[in-house]
């Protein structure tokens, strides 16, 4: 925020590195952002709304993204998305009640050519299969940390 | 810095690079990363240590080589490609470097995939190291900034760029030249460059791999730009889902910056000039000028009608120049060569070459770049290899969410903007999606509506309560629960929203509905009159919900 001169120009960016440093943003992050760079809390808020990056809940201890971009939807990730459903009981957005595991969707990772693709805590993993999936997160489930 | 002074460092990175008897580049780029690049360079790196023999080999990252479906990449001299490294093959692919190579992991090149191609703005792609900006200057890099700089004012700039015929590759295809000129003309206290980096499409990632592979290239077009306009900060404006990316951009400005090429009284000129990046937060709408200004300014992203046209009044209510990545890419070797050399590649009205994404049911997926008005045969069965075995070629999505899908007749079409506007798609940023008869072209239109519908910002009546009703429309009719008036009030709609929304998402899209309705008016029918999916896509209710 110092660096843009607590200008309100800076807000995307400053949500930007609360979420980076928190991993969402809660409503005392929100305030105090706004207060920094006047802008009423409304204004902070509709933007972390506006944009799907943002996420105003906490992920949970493992985060899942599948892509569903035309190329990985052709290429199977409907069936990903039905493997995660039945294993954790959750749609894209959520988490499951326990904290364990987020399940999100994105739209399009840019890896088209290793579709379909997921990110498994921050790494990509391409050509994946339902099975392959079905593994991994009953790994996370069962794992206690 | 000085020409000699440029010349002076590309020849020092050329000694340097000289004395190195074998070079092994590793592709570092997105792809080739999520399947392991960089344990096998570093294996690589391990090996080389190992047998002390790092004075005469070097391990190198590098950009992208395109066929992403058979990373990791391995390239050894300029020759000899190796597709599928794993870290264990390091020493056999060291052994090789005074033999043979090795057979089990080479990838021919000698086949259309790399032969048909014709390399402009991916020519240093998978040659040159991302990461450091004396590889970039020892092919020549900043030399057609120097070349501005010194011969030619900024009014011969942009005649040059008008004469080359370049048209923005961000999908509408407004010519650049024109853009420039109009930026140029227009008055205000300071003027913008911005870079349109946010590549929303889902099935586009050239614009990701020029940043990652060749970010200097975009650095110096930019310069170029603001000298040409006489603008005084740039911004690049990109997606928060690249990181390799936005990392290797700050990376490439701060070298920049360090040897005089970015900053204050550049090169000793009067143009002083400052990039900074910013992130964008995920919302496909900022890919529309007005709305990515707005973003940039900290605010939703939401479309304002136009005029006023950000050349006049745009960021911060100051002139702007906003182009794509691969519009920037593109015009160094222009002022390089001239834009009579430029005009001489690609069809009458749609000159240069354009970089497409293949991706879907294709063989050889990854990023090629093609002379405009190279048919979609050639592309999709030559260059791409073709569909996978015991798949039959149904149709080829080019534009993203606002594009088309064209079936078979379509497939000797010469690609270019006025064509694909014909036949009901349009260029879009490059993406080309192969689908095969294991796709319901319903449900494909659904997906798309339903792209569209998440990312409609709500601005305008048409375009929010319109993509959602024609996603509701869709879903019934993959439902097999619609009839005939749900397809003709399907038609209706998307009429509505093509004439009346404000922006270009939701002028756009109906494409995808409409093409295949155009084109696949048989699937919709069986979906309502027998109420059976052809594909066996749809039988089971809703796919992904």
């Amino acid at each position: 925020m110092r660096r843009m001169g607590n200008h309100p120009r800076g807000l995307i960016e400053s949500l930007h590195t609360v979420q980076e440093t928190f991993g969402y943003l809660d409503l005392d992050a929100l305030r105090y952002v706004a207060a920094s760079l006047r802008v009423p809390l409304s204004r902070a808020y509709g933007v972390a709304t506006f944009y799907h990056f943002f996420s105003l809940r906490p992920p949970g201890e493992h985060t899942c993204v599948v892509c569903i971009g035309t190329a990985c939807y052709i290429k199977g990730a409907p069936q990903l998305l039905h493997a995660l459903k039945e294993e954790l009981g959750v749609v894209p957005g959520q988490t499951t009640p326990d904290g364990k595991v987020s399940v999100l969707g994105a739209r399009c990772l840019g890896s088209c050519g290793l579709a379909p693709a997921v990110v498994y805590d921050r790494e990509v993993a391409g050509k994946v299969t339902a099975q392959a999936l079905r593994d991994r997160v009953a790994k996370w489930k069962s794992h206690v940390s | 810095m000085s020409p000699e002074e440029l010349e002076q460092i590309a020849e020092t990175e050329r000694e340097r690079q000289a004395q190195f008897k074998h070079t092994i580049k590793v592709c570092v780029a997105a792809g080739c990363v999520s399947c392991q690049s960089e344990p096998v360079k570093a294996a690589l790196e391990r090996e080389v240590a190992s047998r002390h023999c790092e004075g005469e080999c070097q391990v190198k990252g590098v950009g992208c080589m395109g066929l992403c479906a058979q990373g990791p990449l391995v390239g050894v001299g300029n020759h000899t490609l190796y597709q599928g490294v794993a870290e264990g093959d390091a020493p056999a692919i060291l052994d090789s470097l005074n033999t043979a190579a090795v057979d089990r992991l080479i990838c021919p090149t000698d086949v259309p995939f790399f032969q048909m191609q014709k390399k402009i703005v991916l020519e240093n792609s998978g040659n040159v190291d991302p990461e450091r900006i004396e590889d970039y200057i020892a092919v020549g890099g900043y030399t057609a900034l120097m070349q501005a700089f010194g011969e030619m004012t900024p009014a011969q700039v942009i005649t040059e760029i008008t004469r080359s015929g370049l048209r923005g590759r961000g999908g509408a295809g407004y010519p650049t030249g024109l853009k420039w000129s109009t930026v140029s003309k227009a008055v205000g206290e300071k003027k913008y460059v911005i870079c349109n980096a946010d590549e929303g499409d889902p099935g586009a990632f050239m614009d990701r791999s020029v940043l990652e592979s060749d970010p200097h290239r975009v650095l110096e077009g930019m310069l170029i730009a603001a000298y040409a306009i006489g603008a005084s900060e740039g911004y690049i404006y990109v997606r928060a889902e690249y990181p390799l990316a936005i990392k290797r951009l700050r990376t490439a400005i701060k070298q920049a910056e360090r040897q005089g090429l970015l900053g204050a009284n550049i090169c000793g000129s009067r143009l002083s000039f400052y990039i900074d990046i910013r992130l964008g937060a995920g919302a496909f709408v900022c890919g529309e000028e007005t709305a990515l200004i707005h973003s940039i300014e900290g605010r939703r992203g939401i479309p304002q009608p136009r005029p006023p046209y950000p050349a006049q009044e745009g960021l911060y209510g100051e002139p702007t120049l906003i182009n794509n990545v691969e519009t920037f890419a593109s015009v160094a070797p222009i002022v390089r060569n001239g834009g009579e050399w430029y005009a001489q590649i690609g069809t009458e009205k749609s000159k240069g070459t354009k970089v497409f994404a293949l991706a879907g049911s294709i063989k050889n997926t990854g990023l090629v770049e093609v002379p405009m008005g190279t048919t979609l045969r050639e592309m999709v069965f030559e260059i791409g290899g073709g569909l996978p075995e015991g798949h039959k070629f149904k149709a080829v999505q080019t534009g993203g969410p606002s594009g088309g899908c064209l079936p078979e007749n379509f497939l000797d079409m010469p690609v270019d903007y006025e064509n694909l506007l014909r036949a009901g798609s349009i260029m879009g940023s490059g993406g080309m999606i192969v689908m095969d008869d294991t796709s319901c072209m319903v449900d494909v239109a659904r997906f798309f509506m339903d792209f569209c519908m998440s990312e409609s910002c709500g601005k305008c009546v048409p375009c929010r309560v319109g993509t959602s009703h024609m996603h509701g429309l869709l879903t019934k009719i993959t439902q097999c629960r619609g009839n005939a008036y749900d397809i003709a009030q399907l038609e209706e709609l998307a009429d509505l929203l093509k004439q009346t929304s404000l922006c270009g998402l939701g002028q756009s899209a109906p494409n995808p509905v409409l093409s295949t309705l155009r084109y696949f008016a048989e699937e919709y029918k069986a979906h309502v009159e027998q109420q059976q999916c052809p594909a066996g896509v749809c039988k089971n209710g809703h796919k992904d919900e």
